[in-house]
């Protein structure tokens, strides 16, 4: 095990631009789907919080989504957006999506009618309601999706080497193919050490957010 | 400081469910305004069409000359305090007192002046950096006050705001409430099915039942001459004793004994009414005395709750409120019934005869 690990380390050293361009593409991969996650995915947890309709049709959609496996996803977006970042960046999305849209739904959901009516009754405007009440309550709530989320995508970024968009997976898919465990871990062990690190570092930003005496989040 | 006002106000959920029906209420400045009565009889309701937290279906809310009916409650400027108090519970008590003020953008200064005042009378001072959980449910309590005081508003609104706190604490928070109360000019609208906060917070009650207002009038007013069978019943502890009696001449019976009724009455059927604490071991020159055998006693520590049954009637329970100094046969009692005690209802209105 140690030779292998040595010998990943001196193939990382002689490969050093290949794994940095690897590591940026992944970064992306990871970055772009978060992205259009959060922009996408917190309004409409918001909104499906608000409407019993609208969490109906969104949640039970992006949960039928989630059952189809990420591969297939990735596949089934080949022939419309060929082998490229955009057909990963698809299949990531989806992947994504859920825990957002849940993590949402569910923190602006839990916020006690009482504290949204009392904030009404002493007349606080609904944008300062959403801005100085519900939006610090359901934050901790958020960020466990997020981190979720963050985490998935990480890991399930590896997969875009299969439809050539790059990435630190591109190692593991070489390593597989040539049977060379070394190859294999350059690419495992830096995406293990980054959902770590997204783990750990978004677990202590939830942490911080969370207020004292409020119920801890999912 | 404005005068509020409800005209001919309703509130309609459905054809059946209606919780508010046609209320005129006034409420002037420097008026501690207590709206009481059974679970659903509408009360909270009321305030909720008041803070605009609802909308009627009829009839207008005036505040002063402006009818607020269709602004959202941010436009009122109203302060409410709720029964689960509602703190904000990411923020420390200066900031949960301070957000009234933050959100009218008022000069940091000014803020931070307004919360010491307030803190200072609420006695709050050393809780200001504390968030909501690590407080005492008294502390909640006045720092929900607080919050409801630093605005300086048009119109206080309290939902059964003690209705949380143990028997102990409430009694002591009731007697902070009158004294922070006093000093405030705006009128105060108070919900509450506790008749004792009722009697001893407002200067005005309003006794409501299904949604309609059944009295209006002060505490003591309500208590000496209730308007009608349900206030006799809802307003005073122990409840008063009500017989149903049929007349029979000019006198009714109660059990074996004669009672003349007053003078003018017509009704055919009447109900007699008089609070246990108006029933006493009879004196030389009572002229209503009745007799039963006792059944029941309690010890209330000042004063025993008697039951009796009335001779002639064992249907009809006595309960009177007897020192627990007196000395008195624990077999059968006899008690006067002063005639100035005696309350007089239709027996088929239920309204009160004059």
């Amino acid at each position: 095990m140690l030779t292998t690990l040595q010998n990943a380390y001196q193939y990382a050293l002689e490969n050093s631009d290949r794994v940095f361009t690897a590591l940026q593409q992944h970064l992306l991969l990871v970055a772009v789907p978060l992205a259009i996650g959060l922009v996408v995915g917190l309004p409409l947890g918001w909104w499906s919080a608000r409407s019993r309709l609208v969490s109906t049709v969104m949640l039970n959609t992006f949960n039928a989504l989630r059952v189809i496996p990420s591969l297939a996803v990735l596949f089934l977006a080949v022939p419309f957006l060929g082998l490229s970042f955009w057909s990963a960046v698809l299949a990531l999305t989806l992947l994504v999506m859920p825990p957002i849209l849940i993590s949402t739904d569910v923190a602006f959901r839990n916020i006690s009618p009482a504290i949204r009516e009392a904030a009404t009754g002493m007349g606080m405007p609904p944008g300062d309601i959403l801005k100085t009440v519900e939006l610090p309550l359901a934050l901790p709530v958020v960020i466990a999706g997020i981190k979720t989320a963050t985490v998935e995508v990480i890991a399930s970024a590896t997969l875009a080497a299969f439809v050539g968009a790059g990435g630190l997976g591109a190692f593991i898919v070489l390593g597989f193919a040539v049977y060379d465990p070394a190859i294999l871990l350059v690419g495992a062990l830096p995406v293990a050490l980054l959902a770590l690190l997204a783990e750990v570092g978004l677990s202590a930003v939830q942490r911080a957010a969370q207020p004292p005496g409020v119920r801890q989040p999912l | 400081m404005a005068k509020l006002e409800l005209q001919n106000l309703t509130k309609a959920y459905s054809r059946d469910i209606v919780p508010v029906k046609k209320l005129n209420l006034a409420v002037e400045d420097n008026e501690f305004l207590t709206l009481v009565g059974p679970s659903g009889c509408g009360k909270s309701t009321i305030l909720r069409l008041i803070a605009g937290l609802d909308q009627p279906t009829e009839g207008r809310v005036m505040i002063g000359d402006r009818d607020v009916s269709p602004l959202p409650p941010g436009d009122r400027n109203i302060a409410m305090v709720f029964q689960s108090y509602a703190l904000y519970p990411h923020m420390t008590v200066r900031d949960n007192v301070a957000s009234g003020l933050k959100m009218r953008h008022l000069p940091a200064g000014d803020i931070q002046k307004r919360v010491q005042e307030v803190s200072g009378v609420l006695g709050l001072d050393p809780l200001l950096d504390r968030k909501p959980a690590k407080l005492s449910g008294g502390q909640r309590q006045r720092v929900a006050l607080a919050r409801a005081l630093v605005r300086n508003p048009d119109v206080f609104l309290l939902d059964e705001p003690l209705s949380n706190l143990d028997a102990l604490l409430r009694e002591q928070v009731r007697a902070d409430l009158k004294q922070i109360f006093e000093d405030q000019k705006s009128p105060i609208v108070y919900v509450t099915h506790d008749q004792t906060e009722a009697m001893t917070l407002s200067t005005k009650v309003a006794v409501l039942s299904e949604g309609h207002l059944q009295q209006l009038g002060h505490p003591h007013d309500i208590y000496k001459t209730p308007a009608n069978r349900f206030v006799a019943s809802f307003i005073g502890s122990p409840q008063m004793n009500l017989f149903p009696l049929s007349r029979s001449g000019n006198d009714v019976a109660l059990g074996d004994f004669r009672l003349p009724l007053p003078g003018g009455v017509q009704a055919a059927s009447v109900i007699l009414g008089i609070r246990p604490e108006h029933l006493r071991l009879p004196q030389e020159g009572d002229a209503h005395i009745v007799s039963g055998n006792v059944f029941l006693v309690e010890n209330l520590g000042m004063h025993d709750l008697v039951s009796l049954k009335v001779q002639g009637d064992p249907s009809l329970t006595l309960r009177a409120l007897i020192s627990a100094d007196a000395s008195w046969s624990k077999e059968n009692l006899k008690l006067a019934l002063p005639p100035e005690s005696i309350h007089w209802f239709d027996g088929e209105t239920e309204q009160r005869l004059k």
